[in-house]
């Protein structure tokens, strides 16, 4: 028996949405017993999927992430339906039945990541099923998986050690979308937006883009070194949220530049404009 | 009922239609068989081999086909406008604004059969006007050139010229630099996937979005090249006023330039190579002319204005250190120039002299070898391995009407034309005069054809058939065409459509056509051949499909094709028209028979299966676009470049046969024109921000082509689509239309995210919902053009106030310039107030 996961490249994600209209495509106006009745055409979104923009003009940085049912192993939907209405198949896709669960608005709330939709007009709570019926047709990977032009969702077995998603997961750092929750999620991302510090370096007195210049930061107990680009540019990635740094630029013949940073945000500081040294007097 | 699946093809990719109970369950990409053996290629570069994945990539909105197919918005029956009698009261003052009853089929015929005889016979064949849209539908058979096109082309009309609405400046412009016009200033594009992966270092993309365009037809197969790219270590740069889609997963540089001053930063990326002597100066000698005079231009030797980082910097908003950063890295790397190619074309070309910038750009290229190996332009979105031997012709190859395929062509008898960017005005107060065809495929000199409409002793048209209809989506300052309409002059009006599209509600009768998956058809995936030879490089197989039949026409809506059959018969035509085939299935056959498909598979086999991959030789040897100019000798590409097999085999289609950076076409026809002189440079914009309009309107919108929808197709109403928030959003009951504008300018007018906003101008006023972003430079508003949905508050009311979106109500008709045609869509300013209702 496998057991289904799937991994979401969020650098590999255009934001095209096939993963979304694929979703829309299957279940619009097709009922799957037992699994799902139809979905409505408009005001879910099994495969939501949010922009996440970060920086500032013109240093900008744009995440999509997808967002399906996480398929969890530690399900908190499946432990608040009392009566059986929500449940796990051994192949570990949770399923909503939609007979049980009819009327049972409160169900929608039994998930952290809000991605339980009511459906009002058959009053039931309904959501991603990685496409059950069609893998138990034969069909090696659910609709969205396969429509992916850039392949940023990898679809399979996870007890299988020979598998895609296997494979992926042991040789990169795979992370769920929100670990606090301790579900066991068995939708797994990778490169998920973090926050970052960027600049762009200005010889003064040259007003030349400031090239190979060393930037230095220091904090969180870590300590980052990078040059900057030709265009001056610099960037410290995939920082966590709400730590204190201090960023230095050290260029020889030139000031150094020193300035305390906090990623309650990412940081774009703009353009950092180097001052010639002045010459003779050391202090 | 048993489930069936049906093979098909789309403007964005072939597709399994899965068929349950005489209705579409489903749409899938047309999916190989686990062991099928598919056709494939390999290209080796650093060590790594890619080769064609065994899938298709489709659009997004081929994925919302059975929305769009079942859509509210489906034409149902044959409409009558309420108030339009044809043997009395036409009211057209009341088009755009009545209701429409339902009508038999018989009526509809019968009065567009009665009113074409009429028209013909009071005042002559060329009183009736016809075009189609684009882009509308996907099938050899069905597609415009040939149903639409044999039945107008044996009644003869006056046809409408389309304008190259894509890529102006490359057709108008860098056509005279560099030749090509036979693909309309567009470069030839073999193997440059090739070229590509294993020799460019850098890839620009100046305002050139493939993840948006798809390299036009080419759905999203080319979305994992640029992850090969980015995988070889290649560093792309963006260089567009908008952070646009593909940047979102490849941009290592974004920089945005003010619109309309993309020549200027041309101008001084020469400056810097020209200052430090980093370009290629045998190329130059060898390859190009006119150099000189373009060196001292640039340098200032004359004007005295140095054409230097810091004076671009006034003009474009860029510091001048970054200019001078840029022009470094391209000039130290192996730079291939993504522009001007497939989908590619770039929004700085639809503008005030985009001519000038579109020539620049190649020019740029010219002065670091294009040819060279990894120095192209290439829009990152063509160029695949290709098996050019393999004949299978585009839509628009091979003429119209079926002529490749009939025993007798239809060929037009009426030589009066109108430009379709002049319709209106052709309409409203004739004569009008222009010059050129609009695609001027067959010479340079083309481009300078003085037109006047109405041809001398002709009529003016009286009648309009519109086969679709967009414009006041597509066009410039649509609310010129509501004025035409509701014109006395046009005393009938057809619109024959599947969707109420924005000009069908403008029309007299109303003829439902039905969607090809409810009619047979055969089609070559993204092969428009015609002006773009071997377009189908944009994917990576080559795809032949049978397009079955997958449901009936729904409603009353009947095949194209059967109502053109219909209104031939009336006409005393059927005969001619049809050749004996009553249905689309007899020139099918004639199609397959015509092909090199009978080489490779039967007819009953090709039909069984619904597709075949066209293979690629094992001896597959590329022959890289340019290299044989670079080197010097014949062309070797499967272009269909004239001059191949004659004496000027190793010349480029200008007057030298060479690079020209003063165009000798343009000297010899037009040498004092200062708007597109013969040697090209930066010129301000007529509408730009050094205008006095931009006192009174002081944001600058641009409007590329959208990436849900392909123009206003697919935007008639398809309820998935309206929920993608970078296509609509959903507020207050409405759909709208989103722009985007930066926080300091949202901020300045109190607007806030989401906020409905009212985008006008003198032309007119568009409301749509704000999108605050970071991505748009500030000054700057973007909002997709080609809006499916014209929605004015007062219906028939030319200038009314429209909810639908259609920002093209606001763009200039303005002519790029004055001996170039084109239209400028992305010159034109506005204010955006928050609206109140």
């Amino acid at each position: 028996m496998p057991r289904y996961g799937m991994i979401i490249d969020v650098t590999k994600c255009n934001g095209c949405y096939n993963c979304f209209l694929a979703c829309k495509d299957e279940f619009c106006g097709n009922d799957f017993p037992p699994y799902s009745l139809s979905q409505p055409d408009t005001g879910h979104y099994w495969m939501k999927i949010i922009e996440k923009e970060r920086g500032r003009y013109p240093k900008v940085k744009v995440s999509y992430i997808p967002i399906p049912c996480m398929q969890c192993d530690d399900p908190s939907c499946v432990k608040g339906a009392h009566d059986g209405e929500i449940y796990q198949r051994p192949d570990g896709i949770v399923i909503i039945d939609p007979e049980k669960s009819k009327g049972k608005k409160g169900l929608i709330s039994t998930c952290p990541y809000r991605v339980i939709y009511w459906n009002e007009e058959k009053q039931i709570p309904q959501k991603c099923t990685f496409c059950a019926h069609l893998l138990d047709n034969g069909w090696k990977k659910p609709r969205c998986v396969e429509v992916c032009p850039s392949e940023a969702l990898i679809f399979g077995d996870l007890d299988n050690m020979e598998s895609d998603i296997s494979k992926k997961i042991k040789s990169n750092h795979v992370e769920f979308l929100h670990p606090e929750y301790g579900l066991k999620e068995k939708v797994l991302y990778l490169g998920l937006p973090k926050r970052f510090v960027a600049g762009s370096i200005v010889l003064g007195d040259k007003d030349e883009c400031g090239e190979g210049v060393k930037v230095t930061l220091t904090g969180a107990r870590e300590k980052r070194v990078t040059h900057s680009d030709n265009y001056g540019d610099f960037e410290f990635e995939g920082l966590d949220s709400n730590k204190s740094y201090v960023l230095r630029i050290d260029k020889k013949g030139y000031e150094p530049y020193k300035v305390e940073v906090k990623t309650t945000t990412d940081i774009y500081l703009g353009d950092i404009i180097l001052k010639k040294a002045y010459k003779g007097k050391k202090k | 009922m048993e489930e069936k699946v049906f093979t098909s093809c789309t403007q964005g990719g072939p597709v399994f239609v899965y068929v349950k109970d005489g209705k579409i369950i489903r749409i899938r990409p047309l999916t190989f068989g686990e062991d099928e053996n598919v056709p494939t290629w390999t290209i080796e570069a650093k060590g790594k081999k890619f080769s064609a994945p065994k899938r298709v990539a489709l659009a997004p909105y081929v994925l919302a086909q059975k929305a769009r197919t079942y859509a509210e918005s489906r034409i149902k029956y044959p409409m009558r406008r309420v108030d339009f009698d044809p043997n009395g009261e036409r009211h057209p003052e009341n088009r755009g604004r009545s209701g429409y009853v339902r009508i038999s089929w018989d009526e509809a015929l019968d009065t567009v059969a009665n009113e074409i005889k009429r028209i013909r016979a009071t005042y002559g064949p060329e009183a009736i006007a016809s075009r189609c849209s684009s882009h509308h539908e996907w099938g050899h058979i069905g597609y415009k050139f040939r149903t639409w096109g044999r039945f107008f082309n044996l009644l003869g009309f006056t046809d409408i010229f389309d304008n190259p609405d894509s890529w102006e400046g490359w057709l108008w412009g860098t056509a005279h630099a560099y030749g090509f016009w036979w693909r309309l200033g567009a470069l030839e594009q073999c193997d440059l996937l090739e070229d590509g992966l294993k020799y460019s270092e850098l890839i620009i993309h100046w305002c050139n979005d493939p993840d948006a365009t798809g390299g036009v037809y080419g759905g999203q197969e080319s979305v994992i090249w640029r992850f090969w790219l980015k995988e070889l270590g290649k560093k792309q740069i963006f260089i567009d006023p908008y952070f646009n889609s593909t940047a979102v997963t490849m941009a290592d540089k974004w920089i945005a330039p003010r619109p309309g001053t993309d020549a200027a930063l041309a101008e001084a990326i020469a400056y810097v190579w020209l200052k430090e002597g980093t370009y290629d100066k045998e190329y130059i000698s060898t390859h190009t002319i006119g150099f000189e005079e373009f060196k001292d231009y640039v340098l200032g030797k004359k004007d005295r204005i140095p054409k230097d980082p810091k004076w671009a910097e006034e003009k474009c908003q860029i510091p001048a250190r970054v200019i001078t950063a840029l022009a470094r890295e391209w000039a130290s790397k192996r730079t291939s120039l993504a522009a001007g190619t497939r989908g590619a074309w770039g929004g700085a070309c639809r503008a005030a002299y985009g001519t000038e910038w579109a020539r620049l750009a190649m020019l740029l290229q010219a002065m670091q070898g294009l040819g060279k190996p990894g120095v192209s332009i290439w829009g990152t979105t063509t160029g695949a391995p290709f098996n050019a031997d393999f004949y299978f012709p585009g839509y628009a190859s091979d003429g119209w009407g079926m002529n490749n395929l009939a025993k007798k062509p239809a060929i037009n008898s009426v030589t009066q034309r109108i430009y379709r960017l002049l319709l209106p005005e052709a309409i409203l107060s004739p004569p009008i005069k222009w010059l050129g065809e609009g695609f001027c495929g067959n010479s340079l000199e083309q481009q300078f054809i003085p037109y006047v409409y109405p041809e001398p002793g002709k009529s003016e048209v009286r009648m309009l058939y519109r086969y679709g209809g967009s414009y006041i989506g597509t066009m410039t300052d649509t609310n010129r065409f509501v004025r035409m309409y509701q014109s006395p002059k046009l005393e009938f009006v057809v619109n024959q459509e599947i969707w109420w599209n924005t000009e069908t509600r403008f029309a007299d009768i109303i003829l439902p056509a039905c969607t090809n998956f409810e009619r047979n058809d055969i089609g070559e995936w993204a092969n428009s051949g015609g002006y773009s030879h071997n377009s189908s490089d944009v994917c990576n197989h080559r795809i032949i499909v049978y397009q079955k039949k997958c449901i009936e026409p729904l409603y009353e809506s009947k095949s194209d094709y059967w109502i053109f059959s219909q209104l031939a018969e009336r006409l005393g035509i059927k005969d001619d028209f049809t050749e004996g085939s009553e249905t689309e299935e007899g020139w099918i056959k004639k199609m397959f028979d015509a092909s090199s498909l009978p080489q490779y598979i039967s007819f009953e086999e090709f039909k069984e299966k619904g597709y075949f991959v066209v293979p690629i030789p094992e001896d597959y040897k590329p022959t890289p676009s340019l290299r044989w100019f670079y080197e010097g000798r014949e062309c070797d590409t499967s272009d269909n470049n004239p001059y191949k097999n004659t004496e000027k085999s190793k010349h480029l289609g200008t007057y030298s046969g060479k690079i020209e950076f003063v165009a000798q076409s343009l000297k010899k026809h037009f040498p004092r024109d200062k708007e597109r002189p013969p040697m090209p440079r930066y010129i301000p914009s007529w509408e730009g921000h050094e205008t006095k309009l931009a006192k009174k309107y002081p944001l600058q919108l641009i409007s590329p082509h959208p990436r849900f929808s392909f123009h206003t197709h697919h935007d008639t109403g398809v309820k998935w689509l309206t929920e993608v928030p970078g296509h609509r959003i959903f507020k207050d009951g409405y759909y709208w239309r989103p722009v985007r504008i930066h926080p300091k300018d949202a901020e300045a007018r109190g607007i806030k995210h989401g906020d409905i906003v009212k985008l006008y101008n003198d032309r007119g006023a568009v409301l749509c919902i704000a999108t605050v972003t970071e991505r748009i430079k500030p000054g700057v508003v973007h909002s997709y053009e080609s809006s499916g949905i014209y929605d004015p508050i007062e219906p028939g009311k030319p200038g009314s106030i429209d909810r639908g979106g259609c920002i093209n109500l606001l763009t200039p008709s303005r002519m790029i310039s004055k001996n170039a045609p084109g239209m400028a869509n992305n010159s034109c300013l506005i204010e955006i107030e928050k609206w109140e209702g």
